[in-house]
This record gives C-alpha cells, sequence and structure tokens, in this order.
C-alpha cells in the first residue's frame, strides 16, 4: 500500500446515485469512514444499505458518482483492477453464503488457496487460526448444512479476515438469529476490531447491537442519509423519522 | 361473400393482431435479448477460460460429477437401446430377407446416431438440470457474489470448468453408450438365435469404417458444449428465489434437449459432406 493510500480515508464515497428501473435507492449520498472505526447504516428495509455495500464492493454499478476504497476509485476499474481492490475489503453476507459444496475448513481456505503465498500446511494453520479466533474450531470437516445460521455467520467472518483485509463490510450480521447468538456475533465483530483496527461499515436492523458495536450511526431513508452521528446525537435528533425509528427499535 | 362482411371480418381480424402486438412484441425482444445475453456470457466465459490461473482441482471435481456419475444412466440407456433395435430390426429385416445384415444395422445405427443421440439427451437430462438448479441455487443465495467478493471469477471457477467437463466427457460417455447397446445388442440376439460375440463382431464391423465412427462419436462434444453452456447460462442468471431456481433447472433441459436435436440435424448434414 503506498504512502497517498495509507493518509487517505479507507471509505470516500461522493454524491453516489443508483437506481433500478423507475425506482430510486441512493440519492446522492455522501459518506467516508475513518481508520479504525465502525459506522452502522441503519434504515427501514428496501431504502439500499444492502445495495450501498455492493457498490462498495463492486457487485454493481452506480449510475453516478464516486466510491473511493483507500483512495483509489473503483466505478468503472477493470475486473483485474477492481480484484486487487476487492482482497483488501472482507465481506460478511446476510446469509454468510458459504459454499455448499465445501466443508467449513475449505470455505476459509477458498480465499487463501488463491491469492495467498502460502504452502499447504502454513494455509492449514492459517485457516485454524481464523476458526479459532470466531470459535469453529472444532468443525473444520462439517458441511455448511450441517452447523447453524450463527455458526455460518462465524465461517463467514472468518473467510471475511482471511485475506487480512483493511476494510469489512458486514451486510445485516445477526439477521436470523436469536438474540444471544446476535449478540454473541456482535461482540465478536467488537473484539476483532480492537484487536485490530480495521474500518468497518455494518449494515443492520438490530439497533441494539449497532450501539454496542459502531462508534458512528448513519440512517437512511428515501436514498438519501437522514441523520448522521453518534448513538446519542441520533437520539437527540430533533427529525421526527428518527426518533420514531429509535423509539421503535427499543 | 359481400364487401361489409369481408370488411367486418378483417376488421375483426386486424383488431385480434393489434391486441396481440404488445405480447408478441415483448416475446420478440425477451427472444432476442436471451440470445444477447447468451453471446456476452459465451464471450466473457472464453476470456476466462484460457486466461490463467486455471481450476484444475474444480475441473477434476466436474470431470467426476459429470462423467463418472452420469456412466451409469449412459449405459443403461444404450443398453436399453441395443435391446430394442435387436427386437425391433430382427423382424423387419425378416421380412426383407436381410436377417444376416442384423449385426451391422445394429452396429451402424448405434454408432452412427442412436449411440450419440442417446448420450446427449440423456446426459442433458441429467446434468443440465443439474448444474441449472445448482449455480441458480448459488445464484440466489449469494454465493456467486461471494466468490467474486473473494476476488475469484465466477467464470472461471464455476462456469469454465462445467463447460470443459461436459464437452471431454460427452465423447467418452457417447463410447460406453456404443459399447454397452452392442453388448446388450448382440446378448438380445444371440437368446433368439444362438450367435457367438465375434461373429456377432466381425460381421457387424465387416463394412463400418472410422468414417463412421469418429464423427458422430466426436460431435457429441458439441452437444457437451450446448449443455455446460445452456446450464450454467440459466443457472448464473437466476432470479426469484427457490421459484427461479426450479425454473431455471427446468429450462436447461428443455432448452438443451432442443437445442442438442437441432445440432443434431446440422452436425450429421455437416458430417455427411466432409466425412462421405
Amino acid at each position: 500500500m503506498g504512502e497517498s493510500e495509507r493518509t487517505e480515508r479507507p471509505i470516500v464515497i461522493k454524491a453516489l446515485h443508483k437506481s433500478f428501473g423507475d425506482q430510486t435507492v441512493l440519492n446522492g449520498i455522501d459518506l467516508a469512514v475513518e481508520q479504525g472505526e465502525t459506522l452502522a447504516i441503519l434504515g427501514r428495509s428496501g431504502t439500499g444499505k444492502s445495495v450501498l455495500l455492493k457498490l462498495i464492493i463492486g457487485l454493481q454499478e452506480p449510475d453516478s458518482g464516486s466510491i473511493r476504497v483507500h483512495g483509489q476509485e473503483i466505478t468503472g476499474l477493470a475486473l483485474n483492477e477492481l480484484n486487487e481492490v476487492r482482497k483488501k475489503v472482507g465481506f460478511l453476507f446476510q446469509y454468510a453464503a458459504l459454499y455448499d459444496s465445501l466443508t467449513v475448513e475449505e470455505n476459509v481456505a477458498f480465499p487463501l488457496k488463491r491469492h495467498a503465498a502460502l504452502s499447504a500446511e502454513e494455509q492449514k494453520e492459517r485457516v485454524r487460526e481464523l476458526l479459532s479466533s470466531v470459535g469453529m474450531e472444532q468443525h473444520l470437516e462439517k458441511m455448511p448444512s450441517k452447523i447453524s445460521g450463527g455458526m455460518q455467520k462465524r465461517v463467514g467472518l472468518a473467510r471475511a479476515l482471511a485475506l487480512e483485509p483493511d476494510v469489512l463490510l458486514f451486510d445485516e450480521p445477526t439477521a436470523g438469529l436469536d438474540p444471544i447468538t446476535a449478540r454473541e456475533i456482535g461482540d465478536l465483530i467488537l473484539r476483532l476490531q480492537e484487536q485490530r483496527k480495521r474500518a468497518c461499515i455494518m449494515v443492520t436492523h438490530d439497533i441494539p447491537n449497532a450501539k454496542t458495536v459502531s462508534d458512528r450511526l448513519a440512517l437512511m431513508d428515501g436514498g438519501d442519509i437522514l441523520a448522521e452521528g453518534t448513538f446519542k446525537d441520533l437520539q437527540e435528533s430533533r427529525n421526527e423519522f428518527v426518533a420514531q425509528f429509535l423509539r421503535n427499535a427499543f | 361473400m359481400d364487401t361489409s362482411a369481408f370488411s367486418a371480418a378483417w376488421m375483426g381480424l386486424s383488431g385480434r393482431l393489434k391486441s396481440h402486438l404488445p405480447a408478441t412484441k415483448s416475446l420478440l425482444v425477451t427472444f432476442f435479448e436471451w440470445f444477447g445475453d447468451l453471446g456476452i456470457f459465451c464471450g466473457r466465459l472464453a476470456r476466462s477460460t484460457f486466461v490463467p490461473p486455471y481450476e484444475a482441482r474444480e475441473l477434476v471435481r466436474q470431470l467426476d460429477e459429470i462423467g463418472t456419475k452420469s456412466l451409469p444412466l449412459v449405459a443403461l440407456a444404450g443398453a436399453a437401446t441395443g435391446a430394442v433395435l435387436a427386437l425391433e430390426l430382427r423382424d423387419s429385416l425378416t421380412v426383407f430377407g436381410a436377417k444376416a445384415l442384423l449385426p451391422a444395422v445394429i452396429i451402424f445405427s448405434i454408432v452412427k446416431e442412436s449411440g450419440p443421440i442417446i448420450t446427449g439427451l440423456v446426459v442433458s437430462g441429467r446434468v443440465a438440470a443439474g448444474i441449472g438448479a445448482e449455480l441458480g441455487s448459488m445464484k440466489v443465495t449469494e454465493q456467486i457474489d461471494a466468490i467474486e467478493v473473494s476476488a475469484v471469477d465466477p467464470y472461471k471457477f464455476l462456469a469454465a470448468t462445467r463447460v470443459l467437463a461436459c464437452v471431454l466427457m460427452l465423447p467418452l460417455l457417447t463410447l460406453a453408450a456404443d459399447f454397452c447397446g452392442i453388448l446388450v445388442g448382440w446378448v438380445t440376439d444371440t437368446l433368439m438365435q444362438p450367435i457367438s460375440f465375434r461373429l456377432f463382431l466381425e460381421s457387424g464391423l465387416k463394412s463400418v469404417n472410422f468414417n463412421d465412427f469418429l464423427p458422430p462419436t466426436f460431435k457429441t462434444a458439441v452437444f457437451g458444449l450446448i449443455i455446460g453452456l445452456v446450464g450454467c447460462f440459466q443457472g448464473m442468471r437466476t432470479q426469484g428465489g427457490t421459484e427461479g431456481v426450479g425454473r431455471s433447472a427446468t429450462n436447461s433441459v428443455v432448452l438443451c434437449s432442443l437445442f442438442i436435436i437441432l445440432a443434431d440435424v446440422l452436425l450429421v448434414r455437416l458430417i455427411l459432406v466432409f466425412f462421405p
């Protein structure tokens, strides 16, 4: 990573627009995340939170606007250049998206095999280390269908961390989990963030978890960011929608 | 018919045509869109297939999945074809006083057409549906997105390996179908009128040369290409949850069977031109 990239904020989004047909999903979003900061993006279903994450990782193309990851503009990049950026970004999918045909160990080894210059033994060791960091070292040989939703999220997190990314994107990390498991996942994210300060964006509906894990929150509505700040800032907001959203969460 | 009746009938017909126009237009657009998307898919797949690094381990896994696991089904279909041909042709050839030609007709028929087309259709039923459903399910559960996010090209990892495996395995599976068909054709024949396998083969293969055997066997590589391409294409463009997965699997089989039959007509004509 060059000196200029290091000094740049890890994620800077400017005037981002995205529509699907007649439906405007993102209407000129501006957002930035500092190194070591966790930003939680809240909002009602269908407000474009997950789309925003997919735009940041290059799974979708924006209609207009700029997305810079470590100073590099990712819109309009060629696939091989985009893949270089993707290696620095970890992504945890809403339902973990583990590969059905691979074991837990093979799922975590998938990016390592292709992008890390490790011997077979080193790779095995790294996979064990990653699974151990999420408390899944006992389940190496299991298939994803044989483990619970919470365990799948942990394995998904280990896979997202495999290439030691500087940026982590979480798409609803606690969706579909019981409150205790959701809390465990939240604690795990917090612990990983304390160990190594990454820039994180977490899209979630789980406000208690967002309050615990994130440094800053942004509330999206109608394709825009309605309010942004610490949890206290949002609580003190005079915006009726923000107040109603937080009130309904507790 | 007087003029007013004709005019009324014409008005009615043109009104009906007009009412069907939007539906016809949309159908045509969908038809051309499908082929356009397939063209783009093929272009991206071709780039991914020939540019290193190669997914050798996944290719080997697919060779096993598509080839080895289709073998029992293909062998059974080939055997059944041999038995049916022996049973049906015996009576027909007896009527024309050409019973002695039975081994030659069975072998000719299996090697030149029945073996390849049966293999293509049976494998399209098993493999195209499997690929369509598997990739469709991976698409709707974001597994394909997860591959992309891992900086791995899903066209290379998922599609290229499957298409290559289909192209490589179809000729081999055809050989297995041909062998089983000929073997069971002989067994059926010998049960009605004993004849040694050696004599059956000798009289059957007397007038068969490599031009009768190699082009029809290798044309199944094209069937493999169709199965791999259509299955992967349908799977990777799946939308709409589990219902979409079912639709992808069904469409894969239907389209593959149709394209294999159409390709067969074209290939048979080409073989007749280039290998007379």
